[in-house]
């Protein structure tokens, strides 16, 4: 396929417009972060006077420090446990004929897209009811509604592609089943369980609603949840800087989580296993 | 080494297809079995129920006179070759092949040692630190090849190794499994669909047909002696042509002349039951066909004119094509190989038979132009009208009639 220079340059302009335009609130983000208390009203894009206090300023501040420390933790433990159950029910999707195979993919997509903020209020009565209001668990369990199917779902889909002659093959080879998953299946699957638990880790990292509703202290509150209740310097003046400031912060490990794992992302592993 | 023996062998689905039925085979220590047949024969699913990966729903499956039926693969102590190589793409060609004897727990300088071995018969030394997916389709065979001949098995069982190969690299390979499992001697088993892999492959071959074994024998007895039209219309290349036929006493009277009968023919033509048939199907290999004035003596078979439609010259001999002006033999069993080879397909010209010859390349013979060919009849076949099993092999047809006659029930 050839195409015209007009047909390059009307894309190239194209992507450049795309990019710039969901990076502008970013970068406005990022601007906002060096700008003083006294110009960070002044509208302009690029800031007249650089200063780091944003960012030294909430680190000083326990309410972000902690903040950070649940947002890791229960992210962290989210992912974690939502990744190895799911590759157990995703493997046996995969690999198995059952009967509710269809049903059970069917209803992980509808929990799946089911809107939280419907959940929240009767689970904050709950919550309060069985004291795990403002605890870690306390968030750990409803990301796990989310995260449990969504990672069935995406592992699934990975599991199906590897081709199950691989698995007799071992077992032929001398393999007992669970050697045939670890030493076979397993080192193939891992882009599919790294790609799933950054969806996972992200969707946990991002979640706000849950955050707001269901933490009031630093004991559990995450950063989303945290960046909101912020002080400003005087009862009159909105920590805008220091939102800014932390909205960077938190986006940093998320950019960091991409590139470093883009390589394992990468699909096309299984290539030279089976020919076509 | 060791003996592989199939003893009622069913293979039962649970919506009651039946792909392997009532199997009996033996095959000898260090003995190179073929099993042949079209698509959905049955041949791969008996060969998993060896390996172990399928089930075997009744029968017994002795491996060195041991029932293995409930055995898992891992304990059977066999090799498989898998039709597109199931490589593990994310080790080496060496890990690749030292994976059963890691799994072993075999020390790692052995382990090397016979890796190293085995890479050199194979010639893949060069490669052995490289993956799959940087190797071509034929380097990727050999190492498939390599995994299971590191090991040492009781036996090789190989589902069609070459059929994702091209049409070279195929027929290279296929002399190289020849001599690797001479050299080797060990039990194999070796399936396909390709008859020609079975004829020069195997020192047995078993055709199978709907989960039935119809025949087995060396390669020479299969050609020579198929016993019904199924084997007779699958083994050769160009296959066998049938035409409709009548016993006349001494002869058999065909769309092509008549034929004499061979005292030898006559003798077991009246052993069978029904003595003197008169309707039979007639089996003509394309190269007992010659071109006439290359024929010093032609009393031993019959002269007959013949418009050559189409001539295809090979170099070392010709192939001829003509119409014959008979009735369309029909029988289920050649409807199936024609279905198999995608031959239904083709649109018939006229109502005639098609009939191949395999000549001589020093014939004079013209495309288009009538010519004079000559068929000896010792080498003709005939067949059952009815049930298609051979009139003419030693025991009477009588033994695999049932093969030939139960209606199929393929779905």
């Amino acid at each position: 396929m050839k195409h015209s220079q007009r047909e390059i340059s009307g894309w190239t302009a194209a992507i450049i417009a795309v990019v710039v335009l969901s990076l502008i609130p970013v970068l406005w983000i990022i601007s906002l972060s060096f700008k003083d208390p006294g110009t960070i009203g002044d509208g302009n894009f690029f800031p007249t006077k650089w200063t780091w206090a944003n960012y030294s300023g909430i680190f000083k501040q326990s309410i972000f420090t902690d903040a950070l420390r649940n947002s890791i933790g229960i992210a962290a433990i989210a992912t974690v446990i939502a990744v190895v159950l799911a590759s157990f029910a995703a493997y046996a999707i995969a690999r198995l004929k059952f009967p509710g195979k269809r049903v059970i993919l069917g209803a992980s997509l509808a929990i799946a897209m089911f809107p939280p903020i419907s959940i929240v209020g009767p689970l904050y009565n709950l919550w309060r009811e069985i004291g795990l209001y403002d605890t870690w668990p306390g968030l750990i369990l409803p990301y796990m509604t989310f995260a449990l199917p969504l990672s069935i779902y995406t592992l699934s889909a990975f599991f199906r592609e590897i081709p199950w002659e691989l698995e007799q093959a071992a077992q032929v080879d001398g393999a007992t089943p669970f050697q045939a998953f670890t030493r076979v299946i397993a080192p193939l699957a891992a882009p599919g369980v790294f790609t799933t638990a950054i969806i996972v880790f992200i969707f946990c990292w991002n979640d706000f609603v849950f955050a707001i509703s269901l933490t009031s202290t630093p004991a559990a509150q995450t950063v989303p949840a945290a960046i909101a209740s912020f002080p400003g310097a005087s009862q009159f003046t909105e920590p805008i800087g220091s939102i800014a400031a932390a909205a960077v912060v938190v986006t940093i490990p998320m950019v960091l989580l991409v590139l470093l794992f883009q390589r394992r992302i990468v699909s096309g592993l299984t290539a030279g296993a089976v020919k076509g | 080494m060791s003996e592989i023996v199939f003893d009622h062998i069913y293979k039962r689905y649970s919506d009651g297809f039946e792909a392997v039925k009532d199997m009996n085979l033996g095959i000898g220590d260090g003995e190179f079995m073929i099993l042949v047949g079209p698509s959905g024969c049955g041949k791969s699913t008996a060969l998993r129920m060896v390996a172990g990966l399928e089930d075997i729903s009744d029968g017994d499956l002795k491996i060195d006179g041991q029932v293995v039926n409930q055995r898992a693969p891992k304990d059977r102590d066999i090799a498989m070759v898998f039709q597109n190589y199931a490589l593990y793409p994310h080790m080496s060609v060496r890990e690749n092949m030292g994976f059963a004897l890691k799994l072993a727990k075999t020390p790692d300088d052995e382990i090397n040692r016979k890796v190293n071995e085995a890479a050199k018969i194979l010639d893949l030394e060069q490669h052995l630190e490289r993956k799959p997916a940087n190797l071509s389709g034929g380097q990727r065979q050999r190492v498939a090849m390599g995994r299971a001949i590191v090991r040492s098995p009781k036996a090789f069982l190989m589902d069609e190794p070459l059929s994702n190969l091209d049409a070279k690299l195929r027929v290279q390979m296929r002399t190289e499994i020849s001599r690797l499992q001479d050299q080797l001697g060990t039990t194999t088993i070796y399936v396909t669909h390709d008859q020609t892999e079975a004829m020069t492959l195997g020192d047995r071959i078993a055709v199978m047909r709907a989960g039935m074994l119809q025949q087995v024998g060396s390669p020479n007895d299969l050609y020579a002696t198929p016993k019904n039209l199924f084997v007779a219309g699958f083994i050769g290349s160009p296959s066998m042509n049938f035409l409709p036929g009548e016993i006349d006493g001494d002869s058999v009277r065909l769309p092509i002349g008549t034929l004499p009968l061979t005292d030898e023919m006559r003798r077991r033509l009246q052993a069978g039951q029904g003595g003197t048939r008169r309707g039979v199907i007639a089996g003509l290999r394309p190269e007992h066909f010659e071109d006439a004035a290359l024929v010093p003596d032609r009393s031993r078979g019959a002269t007959f004119k013949a418009r050559i439609d189409v001539l295809e010259s090979m170099g070392s001999e010709y192939y001829a094509y003509f119409l014959v002006e008979s009735e369309r033999v029909s029988s289920r069993e050649l409807e199936e190989l024609a279905q198999d080879a995608g031959a239904t397909d083709l649109p018939h010209s006229g109502s005639g038979s098609q009939v191949v010859a395999r000549l001589s390349a020093d014939s004079r013979i013209q495309q288009g132009a009538e010519a004079e060919l000559w068929f000896d009849s010792h080498h003709l076949h005939l067949f059952d009208q009815e049930h298609g099993h051979s009139l003419l092999t030693s025991d009477g047809g009588n033994q695999v009639q049932p093969a030939a006659t139960q209606p199929t029930t393929t779905t």
